[in-house]
């Protein structure tokens, strides 16, 4: 994702510590202690949005219909804004000369933090709605806490990404009902996708020490915190979308924040860090 | 250009800015939708300090590159681009001429007050009726409905009017 930078001037660390400079004071962003936690957590983040923004821009061109395609592809340039944004700060959080496109683009998948629920296939419409409107109604619950969080930088990506994240959310939960409450064939299709994303689910709220020594530096909730507010939205939407919520555990699969994925992973990347890979540096 | 007595003033730039369009929307400038935050001298460097409207906007970069060639263009030598995130840009900040413009130009001006909230409170109040009612730019009816809530660019939504039957955008609320 080239900036302008990149466009304009060889120089881009340079201007990233200019930009740097003229960003809020944040003193977590000097704190020798905290700085693996709170690189790992703003992985965690960028990572997530990331994957799911690149999983969502595979339907671009593929959609149903015109509007769903259109809401897709805009829904996945959201998420890779906001990659920029947290892969952006833990670059600068992690000072050791790389961008945000080094990280996205030059990182393999043990190095990746993003939950397992966001790499799997997209499958269909179902499997692909059903996923993001899981991963939708923690991301506002997550969002909303860290505009209270103690780092006045997390707190003003926090509050750009939620104002788009409320769309987000709008979009797909309405999608739920409309395709849970719809006919046999869909109400069919978003069951089975619910029942098989649903073990995957669980991972977004499973704190592990990273967590805990960002939320101890007052940075973010603890993420077991945001459990039972997603519950009471997911409960309402899927009661509304007549779909039965599944009895089994919902943290079955686990590991994807501590770097262990699911093999669709590699294929992603494998796409989507080709360029770089071929033609290193390669910029636009 | 570096020397206080000769450089322009930042009244100046910022009349300069109010002519530079936005690639997307071209009847609206980048100081009519509020994006440019901040203009000042650091030393012999101008500074221009950008508010990035969605966070995935590819004009982003564009706007930035246009502002810089114009500001070029007018003999400015030094000068630096600052990203500043907060507060976050709301389309409350797109001026009032700059939303006539917006209508004139078939494009429907955001309805203030109304960005998605992102709860299920939101969505009950929709689902029982108590939707944003959208003039239609073109005849003016308040009989529209919504087509998508996603539209041609990140900014805007779908709608279609039930009167003159024409298909519209409008700049939804940020």
């Amino acid at each position: 994702m080239p900036s302008l930078p990149d466009m304009t001037t060889p120089d881009v660390m340079a201007l990233a510590r200019d930009a740097a400079a003229s960003q809020p004071h944040d003193p977590h962003l000097q704190d020798v202690d905290l700085k693996p936690a709170f690189f790992d957590w703003l992985c965690r983040m960028g990572d997530n949005t990331a994957i799911l923004g690149h999983r969502i821009s595979e339907w671009c061109g593929h959609g149903p219909v015109l509007e769903e395609d259109i809401a897709l592809a805009n829904t996945a340039l959201d998420l890779i804004g906001h990659t920029q944004m947290w892969l952006g700060l833990a670059a600068e959080v992690e000072d050791a000369g790389r961008t945000a496109d080094d990280l996205a683009f030059l990182r393999d998948a043990m190095k990746y933090r993003n939950v397992q629920l966001v790499e799997l296939p997209n499958r269909d419409m179902a499997h692909t709605l059903m996923r993001e409107f899981l991963f939708d109604a923690w991301h506002v619950e997550m969002l909303t806490a860290l505009l209270q969080s103690g780092s006045p930088r997390v707190a003003e990506i926090a509050a750009k990404a939620l104002k788009e994240v409320g769309y987000h959310v709008e979009r797909s939960s309405d999608l739920v009902v409309r395709l849970g409450d719809g006919t046999d064939e869909s109400h069919a299709r978003m069951q089975d996708a619910l029942d098989r994303l649903w073990p995957y689910a669980g991972e977004l709220f499973l704190g592990d020490g990273v967590d805990a020594a960002v939320a101890k530096a007052g940075i973010a909730p603890a993420p077991g915190d945001l459990r039972a507010a997603w519950e009471r939205t997911v409960d309402a939407v899927l009661d509304e979308a007549t779909l039965r919520k599944p009895e089994g555990r919902f943290d079955v699969h686990r590991g994807g924040k501590q770097g262990r994925h699911t093999e669709h992973l590699g294929f992603i990347l494998a796409e989507m860090q080709f360029l770089q890979r071929a033609y290193p540096g390669a910029s636009w | 250009m570096a020397d206080p007595a000769t450089r322009p003033t930042v009244d100046q730039v910022w009349d300069w800015l109010a002519d530079v369009p936005d690639p997307e929307i071209p009847v609206v400038s980048v100081s009519d939708l509020g994006i440019v935050r901040e203009v000042r001298w650091d030393g012999d460097t101008l500074v221009v300090a950008v508010t990035p409207t969605y966070s995935g906007c590819p004009a982003t970069a564009v706007i930035d590159m246009t502002i810089e060639s114009h500001l070029r263009e007018q003999g400015i030598g030094r000068l630096r681009l600052e990203r500043r995130l907060s507060p976050p840009w709301t389309t409350d900040w797109i001026t009032p001429a700059a939303r006539d413009k917006l209508r004139a130009y078939g494009i429907a001006p955001p309805v203030d007050g109304t960005a998605a909230a992102g709860a299920a409170a939101g969505r009950a109040a929709r689902l029982s009726g108590q939707g944003l009612s959208v003039a239609c730019p073109r005849c003016g009816s308040a009989d529209t409905e919504r087509v998508s809530q996603f539209g041609s660019t990140p900014c805007k939504a779908s709608y279609r009017c039930r009167d003159c039957l024409e298909p519209f955008d409008y700049f939804k609320c940020h």
